[in-house]
This record gives structure tokens, C-alpha cells and sequence, in this order.
């Protein structure tokens, strides 16, 4: 794959000098950046193609997929378009607004400064400086696809910027794990939500209305158009399913994710000493990434698609916990200080 | 155009036309000299400019800044503020014979500065011989036991030093303050010269200018020198206080510049009185630390124990000559305002020598004279709090009032040994950008010195500017701003 050109064999020994905590930050400020993306896709989407039953904009579903409700009812009556945009984008106190992320992503960025290139900060400073700056009444809902077009380009820009700007060291590594880490687990969550459809007894698949969410997920994944070239004649959902998690050619689906993770692990195992510490990490990726491969789409349907996608997103979180493990270790002496902070 | 000039500026003068500096040295209009050709023409050049393209310029800076994030970061309540120095267009110019002289004159006083150091923590020759008050120095509250008997590699204890300058009414250089704990600046140096020639490249076009690009490989190197003996490939590091601290975007661009990890005291761990960092591949040593953290942080076994920014262990690591410490501990007794006074004597005594770089006239009120004197002449002194810095706590007898004279009085009275007076020095200008036009404002400038087997001088330094109209305190938390400092190569 071209996203991981960098061969450590040319490189000079005594780079696996990466800071745990640049490893650390590198990894979440991809994250966070991935995140974003995927969260202004799915704003941009819903309010132009998923309706409800009723016809409305499913505004709920969003929340669904972000497991977000008890925090969003918390502090909302309703769930109407401008509340739930709102809760987003410009709600700092919900953890998974966009202007929370931002602020995250941006002192990531901050600690890793030392690292990424000056192009990379400045336009993360530039865009997340405007991304806080946002006010309620900055959004206008008769231009939501213009908010989110933007928040998807700025994002674009950055990895953009960092894929043409970013010295392939471990710090790269790092976030390219991070990267499709996210990338996977929003694509098992934008699945996910759409599952309840699948199951036996529910409107004939096929329908309409059921055509066109299958349409808009695949929309919020930038895959329509991709799918209609492999898939020209018929769109059921078993194929659209089908694509989003286990065609390799497209860059956003699982088994494409899951595979450019292992591959950042294979890079970072075969430098040094590094090789003991990623083994566990990479046994669970081959796992993972077999029982997608064995199955069909069709098994996995019939076996539980939603059961299936919260396997993932456990494996997923696995993954991260694992990583954390091996290369940032809580030792013994940060308990102490953490457990004196906390007195 | 419909409004018509109320009066005719002399074309030729620009935006120097209503410019008028009888009193003070001015760096650019007003040398009491014949000005070398390069100066002649930067002032012919900067002449033809409007204005209006200086505003838009300086509006193109502050954006700049901002987005490049050449900033500090104020932290309040979650929020985080970016805030830039103010950047003035108009460059403070230094010609090649006044850069020589302070190149050696800073050379002077920083191996001055260093024999004292070890002699206090030695011998004590120099309290023997009676040159300084012995409690001057040991009952300072920068003395550091931990210290005394202690060798450091190439004897140097201060290897960054930044040495503040200001001229008199003629012209005189003249050293106001050393700094020779973790003196701060030296980014903007650099950054204003990247910036100065990114926004006025018809102004710096073909003038031979010094270069500042030097400063992470002179630092990184000189660092390298003084490592531990016996290291073949010594790892340094730049330790920072993190990303709350105002000057983290310094620390950012130094430990960019050296090509070396930033690094906060969570990242480092002390085994068998080695030094390591963590790293995703295990613990690496660390044998030469830059460190931006004040001596009480460094270690909460040595010193604050409620230190969250240090690293347990380091100075018993630094004790048994496992690390070096850049700046090395206890250096603040050597830019200790009152031990100011004595460097004169100081110079003389270790180097037999003259001092190159003048030193302010200072009278210590510690002493019954230096008391009497200052005084007897408060309204003409400004008078200085020995251990504040940043330009806190002073009184500036001319300016102040009867009630704020009185009020110092006690103060003064009250402890006199923590006070210093010295006459009020009519500190040169330089034309800066203002609201009403291009106005006389007063300047200083920090040239940086970095020391490993020997002392080099970044050309130029930071150049400080004080804003406000008449102010001469040039601190950017009391509304200073900087320029770029040019040093003319012929």
C-alpha cells in the first residue's frame, strides 16, 4: 500500500528513541482528526437523505450510532435537528462534539508539536482555533452541508498535509494506527446502525425506503459511487453490507482499515526491540481480520450482524488498550503521583 | 484621493518626516556619527515607504503569528488564549565595529560569571579575599548546597546566557542585567528574522546581514561538549515545565532546532542514578538535559517536594556526574541583582582585565553608604527589588509621585538589603510603528551566549521594544513588543 511506503530498512538506526507520550499523542490526534471526519459525513448525510419512518430526518439514529443518548437527553428535551446539530458541533461538554474533538486533537497536536511539521501545525491551529470560535447561532441549518463540507475538507487537508509533510518514523506509525483504528470502528458503527433492518420480520428488504438508507450509509462512507462500479445491477443490503466491510479495494472499508493497521504494527514490529511488544497486538489483529475473511456477508447476517459489529468495536478498543499497554505503560511511580493528585 | 495633505512633507523623509529624536541615541536616525553606507541605505529604503504598506504589513505579522502559532498560551478556566508578541516592521540595526565590541564584552562576563560560580562552590577565594560580601553570596537564596564541591563538565555552570544591554544618551553600551538561569527570547530572534524577511524582502534585499540560523546547532553541539566523559553519542534532551507553560512554544522550536526530544519530568525516570526516558520502546539514557524548569521544580527529593514537574532522583543523578544539567543549579546567585554591582570587581578579579561592557552604576542598599545615597536622591533613581524579575516591583523616582516616593521610602527603609538603586539612564530609541505614526521608542537588546568548550554569541539578540510612549520598561508582560535585529557584516 502506498499509505505505508517508509521501509525501515533504510532508515538509521537509533530513530525507536519516540517518546511514549509523542507515540501516545500522535496516535490520538489521529484519532480525534478521523473522528471529525466521519462525524461531519454522517451530520451532512442525515439531514440530506436518512428519514425516519415517518418520513422526518432521523436525527435519533445519529445518536444511536454514537451510543450518545443518555448524554444528549441529559441535556435535551428533544431530538430535533437543531438540537441535535447543536449537541455536535458546538456543545463542549458533550465529549463527542466537534468542538470538543478539536480541542482534543488540538493539544494532542500541541504535545507532539516538536514532531509534525510546521505545515501540519499551522493548519491544525488555524482550524481548530475557527472550530472553537463556532457559537450556536454561527449555524445555520439551511447550510449545515456547507458547515460539514468544510469540517470534511479541513480534515482532508490535514491528513493531506501530513501524509505529504510527516517524517516516516514511529511517529508516523502511531498515527497511522490510530487512523484506521477509527476509521474501522466508525465503519462498524455506521453498519451497526442500519442492522435492525436485517432482522427477520421487519419491512420487506427491498422496499424503497429501505434502498435509500442503504444508499445514503453508503453515502456517509463516500462509497456510493465506488459500489456502483462493482455492483452496477443490484443493491440489496447484504452487498452493500457486504462492501462496506470486506472490499479491500475501498479505502474506508473495515477489512481495508484492519489491514493498514497490521501493516503499520508489521513496521513497528520489525524494528528492534520492538518486535516482543507488538506480537500480542498483532495475534489479535490476525484474528480479528480472519473472522471477517472466513465469513460471508451472508453468515454474518444470519449469525447477527449488530452482535458482530459490537465484537469489532470491543477487538478494536482491545487493540487500543494493547497498544497503550506496551508502549505507554502506567508504571508504578505514576500511580503514586496520580493517586496524590487526586487526595 | 479626495482629502488634500494639510502640510507638505518633505518627500524624501517618508514616513520619517515628522521623526524628531533630539534627546536620545537613536539606533537608525540619529548615531551622533557619521552612519556606514548600509544604514544610510536601509533608511533611504524604509523612507520610501507609505504608511499604509507599513500597516498592512504589521497586520500581515500579527496573522502570521497567529497562524503559525508563534505564540503564548494563556490558560484560564479550560480556555486556552493564544497571544502574540506585538512585532514591530522596523528593524533595530547594529553595525559590524558595536557587534565586535559586544560580542567580547559578553565573551568577558560569561567567563567571568562561570570562574565565580566555581569558586563559590569551591574555594571561595574571592570571599576570602574580601572582593564580595560573603553573605551576599552564601545566605543568597539562590546558593545552592547541592553544588558546593561539585565538578562540572569543562567547569562551565552557565552554557545559555542571555546578558541585557541597553546605550545611554551617547551611545554607550551598557549591561543592565545577566540572566543565567533559563533566560528566554531566543526564538523570537530567529522567528523575527524568518518573519522580517518573509514580509519586508525589498527592505533586507542585498544587505550583508549576520545570520541567526546558527543557534540549534551551536546549542545542540556545545551541549554535546560538555556531556558526560566516556559517552560516545550523548542523547540530549530539552526538559520543559509542558504545554501550559508561556514559553512552550520556545521550548517547541528549540528542541526542533536541536533535532532532540522535548521532554517533561513524567517522561524521565531515575534508575541506579542514571537518567532515562520513556520511549515506546523501553527506557533510553539520557546523559545532557536542557532544562526550562526553575531549580526548585527540577527534583522533589532535592528541593520542592510538592513538585509535579520533576524528575525524583536527578540531582543525586547529576551529583555523581551521570548527567549534565544545562543551566547548572544554583547559577542565580551570579545574576543576582545586588551581585550585579560587584561584577565589575568580579571581572578584574578572575580575569585581570577591564571590563569590556560597562555596567550600570549601582548603589547597594544593603551597604550604610548605598542607602544614604539612594535615599537622599530617590526622585532621580529607579530603584529595584533584588530578587524580582520581569520588571516587577520598581520604582522609577522621576516618574512617580510624592505619595508613591513615600510610600517606597518605607518599603526601602523597612528592609533596605532587598533593594539596589541606579541612575535613571536615558535609554536609546528606535523609529516603531505606532498608532499616531513612526514614533521614537525605547530599546534593549539580549544577545544569547552559548558556552561548551567556548563561548559563542548568536549575532544580534532580541531587541525589545516598550510601546508605550516615554515607557522604558521593555518587559512583554508590561506591554513591550520586539523587532529584528539586524547585525551588519560590513
Amino acid at each position: 500500500m502506498t499509505e505505508i511506503s517508509a521501509n525501515f530498512s533504510s532508515m538509521q538506526p537509533g530513530l525507536n528513541t519516540l517518546l511514549s507520550r509523542y507515540g501516545e499523542s500522535m496516535m490520538w490526534l489521529a484519532r480525534y482528526m478521523e473522528r471529525i471526519e466521519n462525524l461531519a459525513r454522517l451530520l451532512e448525510v442525515t439531514e440530506s437523505f436518512v428519514r425516519g419512518p415517518d418520513g422526518q430526518p432521523g436525527w435519533d439514529t445519529i445518536l444511536q450510532i454514537n451510543s450518545d443518548e443518555e448524554c444528549f437527553y441529559a441535556r435535551h428535551q428533544s431530538v430535533t435537528e437543531t438540537d441535535v446539530v447543536t449537541f455536535y458541533v458546538t456543545e463542549k461538554e458533550n465529549p463527542n462534539s466537534i468542538k470538543a474533538m478539536a480541542h482534543a486533537a488540538r493539544e494532542n497536536a500541541r504535545a507532539v508539536r516538536p514532531l509534525i511539521s510546521t505545515e501540519m501545525w499551522t493548519q491544525l491551529n488555524v482550524f481548530t482555533g475557527w472550530v472553537l470560535k463556532l457559537q450556536p447561532s454561527d449555524i445555520r441549518l439551511d447550510s449545515l452541508y456547507d458547515l460539514c463540507n468544510r469540517l470534511k475538507q479541513e480534515c482532508q487537508s490535514h491528513f493531506g498535509i501530513t501524509e505529504g509533510t510527516l517524517y516516516r518514523d514511529q511517529a508516523w506509525l502511531f498515527y497511522l494506527l490510530g487512523k484506521y483504528l477509527e476509521r474501522g470502528d466508525q465503519t462498524t458503527r455506521l453498519i451497526d446502525i442500519r442492522y435492525h433492518t436485517l432482522l427477520p420480520g421487519h419491512e420487506p428488504v427491498g422496499s424503497d425506503i429501505d434502498l435509500t438508507q442503504w444508499a445514503s450509509i453508503l453515502r456517509s462512507a463516500a462509497a456510493y459511487h465506488a459500489f456502483r462500479r462493482q455492483q452496477p445491477v443490484t443493491t440489496t443490503p447484504a452487498n452493500v453490507v457486504g462492501f462496506l466491510l470486506k472490499n479491500d479495494a475501498f479505502p474506508r472499508s473495515l477489512s481495508t482499515s484492519l489491514r493498514l493497521v497490521d501493516n503499520a504494527l508489521s513496521m513497528l514490529a520489525g524494528h528492534g526491540s520492538m518486535r516482543r511488544l507488538c506480537a500480542p497486538i498483532q495475534e489479535r489483529m490476525a484474528e480479528l481480520r480472519a473472522t471477517l475473511a472466513d465469513q460471508t456477508v451472508e453468515d454474518i447476517i444470519i449469525r447477527g450482524l449488530h452482535e458482530y459489529m459490537q465484537w469489532i468495536q470491543i477487538q478494536i478498543s482491545q487493540v487500543q488498550q494493547e497498544t497503550a499497554c506496551a508502549f505507554w505503560p502506567v508504571t508504578p511511580h505514576d500511580s503514586i503521583m496520580h493517586a496524590q493528585s487526586q487526595q | 484621493m479626495n482629502d488634500a495633505p494639510r502640510h507638505t512633507p518633505d518627500q524624501t523623509a517618508g514616513v520619517f518626516a515628522a521623526y524628531d529624536v533630539p534627546d536620545f541615541f537613536c539606533e537608525l536616525m540619529n548615531r551622533k556619527e557619521i552612519a556606514p553606507p548600509t544604514l544610510q541605505n536601509v533608511r533611504d529604503r524604509l523612507a520610501r515607504f507609505s504608511l499604509a504598506d507599513l500597516r498592512h504589513r504589521t497586520n500581515a505579522a500579527e496573522t502570521q503569528l497567529y497562524r503559525l502559532g508563534i505564540t503564548f498560551t494563556v490558560y484560564s478556566d479550560k480556555e486556552a488564549i493564544d497571544r502574540v508578541l506585538p512585532f514591530d516592521v522596523i528593524p533595530r540595526i547594529i553595525t559590524a565595529a558595536e557587534w565586535t565590541h559586544i560580542e567580547r564584552g559578553v565573551q568577558q562576563r560569561v567567563q567571568a560569571i562561570n570562574l565565580f560560580l566555581h569558586d563559590i562552590y569551591h574555594d571561595r577565594a574571592i570571599l576570602r579575599d574580601g572582593i564580595i560580601p560573603a553573605d551576599l553570596v552564601l545566605k543568597n537564596p539562590n546558593y545552592c548546597e547541592a553544588m558546593v564541591g561539585l565538578d562540572v563538565p569543562g567547569g562551565v555552570y552557565v552554557h545559555i546566557n542571555g546578558t541585557d544591554l541597553i546605550r545611554d544618551q551617547s551611545g554607550r553600551f551598557l549591561i543592565l542585567e545577566d540572566n543565567a538561569r533559563t533566560p528566554s527570547g531566543v526564538s523570537y530572534v530567529i522567528e523575527n528574522r524568518h518573519m522580517m524577511l518573509r514580509l519586508m524582502p525589498d527592505l533586507a534585499a542585498g544587505l550583508p546581514l549576520r545570520s541567526v540560523e546558527d543557534y540549534g546547532l551551536k546549542l545542540h553541539q556545545s551541549l554535546r561538549e560538555v556531556s558526560p566523559k566516556g559517552v560516545l553519542d550523548p542523547q540530549v534532551v530539552l526538559l520543559s515545565p509542558g504545554i501550559y507553560n508561556s514559553a512552550y512554544f520556545e521550548h517547541v522550536f528549540l528542541a526542533r532546532e536541536m533535532g532532540v526530544p522535548l521532554v517533561e519530568g513524567k517522561d524521565l525516570v531515575v534508575e541506579n542514578h542514571r537518567v532515562f526516558m520513556r520511549t515506546v520502546a523501553g527506557l533510553r539514557p539520557v546523559h545532557a538535559i536542557y532544562r526550562r524548569l526553575n531549580d526548585e521544580f527540577l527534583d522533589p527529593l532535592a528541593f520542592n517536594p510538592d513538585s509535579m514537574l520533576g524528575v525524583p532522583g536527578l540531582v543525586e543523578a547529576y551529583r555523581r556526574g551521570n548527567v549534565t544539567i544545562a543551566n547548572a543549579l544554583g547559577t542565580g546567585v551570579a545574576d543576582d541583582k545586588a551581585v550585579y554591582a560587584y561584577m565589575p570587581r568580579i571581572i578584574r578579579y578572575y580575569l585581570d582585565e577591564e571590563p569590556i561592557l560597562a555596567s550600570v552604576e549601582t548603589h547597594i542598599c544593603a551597604e550604610p553608604n548605598g542607602l544614604a545615597y539612594t535615599l537622599a536622591n530617590m526622585d532621580k533613581l529607579v530603584i529595584k527589588p533584588v530578587g524580582e524579575s520581569g520588571g516587577y516591583g520598581l520604582l522609577i523616582g522621576p516618574h512617580a509621585t510624592q505619595a508613591e516616593l513615600a510610600e517606597f521610602r518605607h518599603k526601602l527603609q523597612d528592609n533596605p538589603g532587598n533593594y539596589i538603586s541606579q541612575p535613571v539612564i536615558n535609554l536609546s530609541v528606535s523609529p516603531t510603528l505606532c498608532p499616531q505614526g513612526v514614533e521614537a521608542r525605547h530599546v534593549d537588546l539580549r544577545p544569547f551566549a552559548v558556552t561548551g568548550r567556548s563561548t559563542w554569541v548568536l549575532p544580534g539578540g532580541l531587541s525589545r521594544v516598550a510601546l508605550r510612549k516615554g515607557s522604558l520598561v521593555v518587559n512583554s508582560s508590561q506591554g513591550g513588543g520586539s523587532k529584528d535585529t539586524w547585525v551588519l557584516a560590513s
